[in-house]
């Protein structure tokens, strides 16, 4: 009681038009956004705006592996290949943001639909439900991502299975959380009294108000994922030539650090500023969708 | 003799007592013990008693979301289990349910146009698009809210008229019996007054029966014919409203009577 | 001791800062507690009636601002030096809110937040303070006040639980209580002993200001009340006489709306059309002109203000009774 501001029936267009005027107000968040749009715009435009291409030889180079220099067009130098690191840079981007936006997607769809239901179903049901994440959990994951490469070979997409197949827990739990104290609440209640089935209660009245939980925890998920990703390709087992992702590339940059270091420095910085954007992002929504904020 | 439309006997309700030991619950509490309950049509009967006394878990299980130990319930003359789906059904088409909270019963995502209209739709089967909206702006006119309202969210609204969104939800499909779980509890005091007289507008104008659960005994008064009066889980006085506060028999009844501050600063209660 | 009151607000506007402008709670209230007396403050959801203690007392939220003057006892609260306030909040002055939940900590034992009150203060020593919780346990009526020392508040019930956060707003002895829907959440048994314990406080010499939009419990306690509409007083008059005789026209309806258990039953109960203005809604003329039966056109263009008149005063252009002239 002491210390809450009195109610103010002062805003219209509901909760999301709330939600939008809190995250407007976030500087930090807004400036956030800002830079995730610039870095999406580079990585689709990057490729497009320089003279060369992803895989060109630039056989002009002496050596081979050139430090930036406008001069010649390479922005950000070239690899150990001749490769100009620019447009390499970019299109790793691309990729890294693919595989990290499909792979949220599909751990959101599955994580959510699996966490609402048992959080709202309770009981045994939830009991079980819970537990197949726990094992899931406890499953040593490099093993499993190491045994599906070398059963189904490498690929793109067996990426984003190793990946949504791991994500799904984390939101499954967090929506679980959310469901069962939506659980108790009145509405809830009623709409049992309506006699709605439990899938339709779920659909349109747990889900929608678990979407800002989710939401968030999507915006802090991806960067997770990039650097899940980034780790793979690290380790070998991500994408392949000629694709290339901002973990390979950081990757590829660490061996030749002490003799290119430019080869390190352009993913890494666009790397961190991705996940620092991301992280911003995430944390302005997370208070903007709070609705006990306000 | 108008129709006798719920029936209750020997209801009992109880919940385990801190959780499970290795063979089941270490104890129970019973929170509804063999509780007798008429409701007639056009009826409106009150229930009584303090935190505790089982008057909220009694209106639970009449609308079927606790399942009782032992009794029955019989709904025109149907009995009415849990497990029966259809009597079930049929039952949430004729009962309906008004709660405490009146912005916490209504979904804060959802309109309350589209809350209203969600009732309408489950109880009441498919229904066109226009005819729905139509019957919505209807049902809120009539619980006297502008119809313009349906646009607008819960919290948006006043407590006031929440309560009357949540009522609108409530008799939308046409019921025959409102349960009403403290309805008027969470509201300010002239505002209280509108909700309980829109109830009674209600009940002349459709005949409607009402299950008046509340702690207020003056507004149970005022507003219904019998009061069941409940005592940690039991009933301990029931009869008509006129008996039972002018010449309460039990002694409980008696020390609630007394314990309600009358509005009056005679020389005597000071 | 001075004779002058023990509480005094001069002026107290209390407002808010939203996206959508300035929420005005309260605006321009002026009252007094005197030593020793009862204050019924009696309003609806938005009244202002909690905002403005609220606000006196340095407690608003953050985006909240009080400007006026309030003095307890002769000492600036609200000035540039918050000494006499922190000097004051918790040892002369005690709060009570609604949700006794609220005020005490779950994870501590009840007689560890009582004696804390006066061990942190320094007024007490160990042992003097664990009587002095004992003391004010019984004084608060709590059944087997010694076990309750030990237990936590989850343990108690919600009648307990408000007795304790009484007796803690009661351990360092304090001139002014002020209780902000302290029975609202209880039983009416339990409302009853509690006020019982108010008014046995009030009667040794405690100054109680008591915030309820309940009627009966205001004509079971109060000496005097006062009556909040949209953030300023309406009206405010010795108890006896509100009750008999209430001049504004929004009393009389609030107390004509209240359903009785001693006179007869009624078809519909006398209810007040329309409803409460919201916070930050700005009228030109009396906020209550919408709702009154009496309204006239000047109840609609013109504010009225508060006039005085020996014991009562009143702010309306039509009052129902004639409070006399100033005196």
């Amino acid at each position: 009681m002491a210390g809450s501001t009195p109610a103010s029936a002062m805003t219209d267009g509901g909760l999301w038009a709330d939600a939008g005027r809190r995250l407007r107000g976030n500087r930090a968040a807004l400036a956030a956004a800002g830079v995730i749009v610039l870095l999406v715009l580079a990585a689709l435009l990057g490729p497009l705006v320089s003279p060369y291409a992803v895989d060109q030889v630039d056989w002009t180079l002496n050596p081979l592996a050139s430090p930036p220099s406008f001069a010649n067009g390479h922005w950000f130098g070239t690899d150990g290949n001749g490769r100009d690191l620019f447009v390499r840079v970019w299109s790793g981007t691309r990729v890294s943001l693919l595989v990290a936006l499909l792979a949220t997607a599909v751990s959101v769809v599955i994580g959510a639909a699996w966490g609402a239901t048992a959080g709202y179903l309770g009981g045994r049901i939830d009991g079980w439900m819970m537990r197949v994440v726990d094992v899931l959990y406890a499953l040593p994951y490099m093993f499993f991502v190491i045994i599906l490469t070398v059963v189904f070979g490498r690929s793109l997409w067996l990426i984003f299975l190793a990946i949504g197949a791991v994500g799904w827990l984390t939101m499954a739990r967090i929506v679980r959380g959310q469901a069962l104290a939506l659980r108790g609440r009145e509405f809830v209640t009623a709409a049992v009294t309506l006699g709605l089935p439990a899938h339709r209660i779920i659909a349109r009245h747990i889900v929608p108000n678990v979407l800002g939980t989710v939401i968030v925890y999507a915006t802090l998920t991806v960067p997770q994922v990039i650097l899940f990703e980034s780790f793979l390709s690290f380790l070998g087992l991500g994408v392949q030539e000629p694709l290339t992702s901002l973990g390979r590339l950081v990757a590829e940059g660490a061996l030749e650090m002490e003799t290119a270091p430019w080869l390190l420095l352009a993913p890494s910085a666009v790397l961190a500023l991705l996940l620092l954007a991301l992280n911003f992002l995430g944390d302005g929504l997370r208070d903007a969708l709070d609705p006990r904020q306000g | 003799m108008s129709e006798r439309l719920l029936e209750v006997r020997g209801l009992t309700v109880r919940f385990p007592v801190r959780g499970a030991g290795l063979l089941g619950p270490r104890g129970w509490l019973v929170a509804v013990n063999g509780v007798d309950l008429d409701v007639a049509a056009g009826q409106a009967v009150g229930i009584v008693g303090e935190s505790g006394c089982g008057k909220s878990t009694l209106a639970r299980a009449i609308l079927g979301l606790v399942t009782p130990q032992s009794g029955t319930i019989t709904w025109r003359g149907r009995p009415v289990t849990r497990t029966d789906a259809a009597g079930l059904r049929q039952m949430r088409r004729e009962v309906q349910v008004v709660f405490q909270d009146p912005v916490g019963s209504l979904d804060p995502r959802m309109t309350i146009g589209e809350s209203v209209a969600e009732a309408l739709v489950a109880l009441g089967g498919p229904v066109a698009r226009e005819e729905a909206w139509r019957r919505v702006a209807v049902t809120l006119e009539e619980v006297g809210l502008d119809a313009a309202l349906a646009s607008r969210y819960p919290h948006e609204l006043s407590g006031g008229q929440c309560q009357r969104a949540a009522i609108a939800r409530a008799i939308v499909a046409r019921p025959k019996l409102l349960v009403c779980d403290e309805a008027v509890s969470a509201l300010d005091v002239s505002v209280q007054a509108q909700i309980v007289n829109l109830l009674g507008d209600l009940r002349g104008r459709h005949g409607l029966s009402l299950l008046f659960i509340s702690h207020n005994l003056a507004v149970v008064r005022h507003l219904c014919d019998e009061v069941v009066v409940l005592h940690f889980g039991q009933v301990v006085e029931q009869g008509p409203r006129d008996q039972v506060f002018a010449a309460p028999a039990h002694p409980y009844t008696r020390a609630l009577l007394d314990a309600v501050p009358r509005p009056d600063p005679a020389p005597a209660s000071r | 001791m001075a004779a002058g009151p023990l509480l005094e607000i001069r002026d107290l506007a209390v407002e808010f800062a939203t996206p959508r402008g300035t929420v005005r709670a309260v605006r321009e209230v002026s009252l007094e507690v005197r030593r020793g007396e009862c204050l019924a403050i009696v309003g609806e959801s938005g009244s202002g009636k909690s905002q403005l203690f609220l606000g006196s007392f340095g407690l608003l939220a953050a985006r909240g601002t009080a400007r006026g003057a309030v003095h307890f006892d002769g000492a600036d609260l609200l000035g540039a030096d918050p000494g006499p306030l922190c000097a004051a909040r918790g040892t002369r002055l005690g709060l009570v809110f609604q949700d006794p939940m609220n005020a005490l900590t779950p994870h501590l034992a009840i007689g560890r937040q009582l004696e804390e009150v006066v061990l942190d203060r320094g007024l007490l020593d160990g042992t003097a303070a664990r009587q002095r919780s004992l003391e004010m346990l019984r004084a608060v009526r709590m059944p087997e006040p010694e076990t309750r020392l030990r237990q936590y508040p989850h343990e108690l019930s919600g009648g307990q639980r408000q007795r304790a956060a009484i007796a803690m707003a009661l351990m360092t002895r304090p001139e002014l209580l002020v209780a902000d829907e302290p029975t609202t959440a209880l039983d009416v048994t339990v409302q009853a002993q509690v006020i019982e314990v108010l008014r046995e406080a009030c009667d040794a010499g405690l100054a109680l200001v008591l915030i309820t939009h309940d009627l009966g419990v205001v004509a079971g306690i109060a000496d005097r009340v006062a009556v909040m509409y949209a953030g300023r007083i309406v009206e405010s008059a010795p108890v006896r006489e509100l009750f008999a005789a209430a001049a504004h026209p929004y009393t009389a309806a609030l107390l004509a709306s209240v359903p009785r258990l001693d006179t007869p039953v009624t078809v519909r109960l006398a209810d007040i059309d329309g409803q409460p203005p919201r916070p930050g809604e700005e009228l030109p003329g009396c906020a209550f002109a919408p709702r009154c039966p009496a309204a006239r056109e000047l109840c609609r263009t013109t504010q009225p203000a508060l006039r005085a008149s020996g014991e009562r005063s009143i702010a309306c252009h039509a009052p129902l009774v004639d409070i006399g002239a100033p005196r």
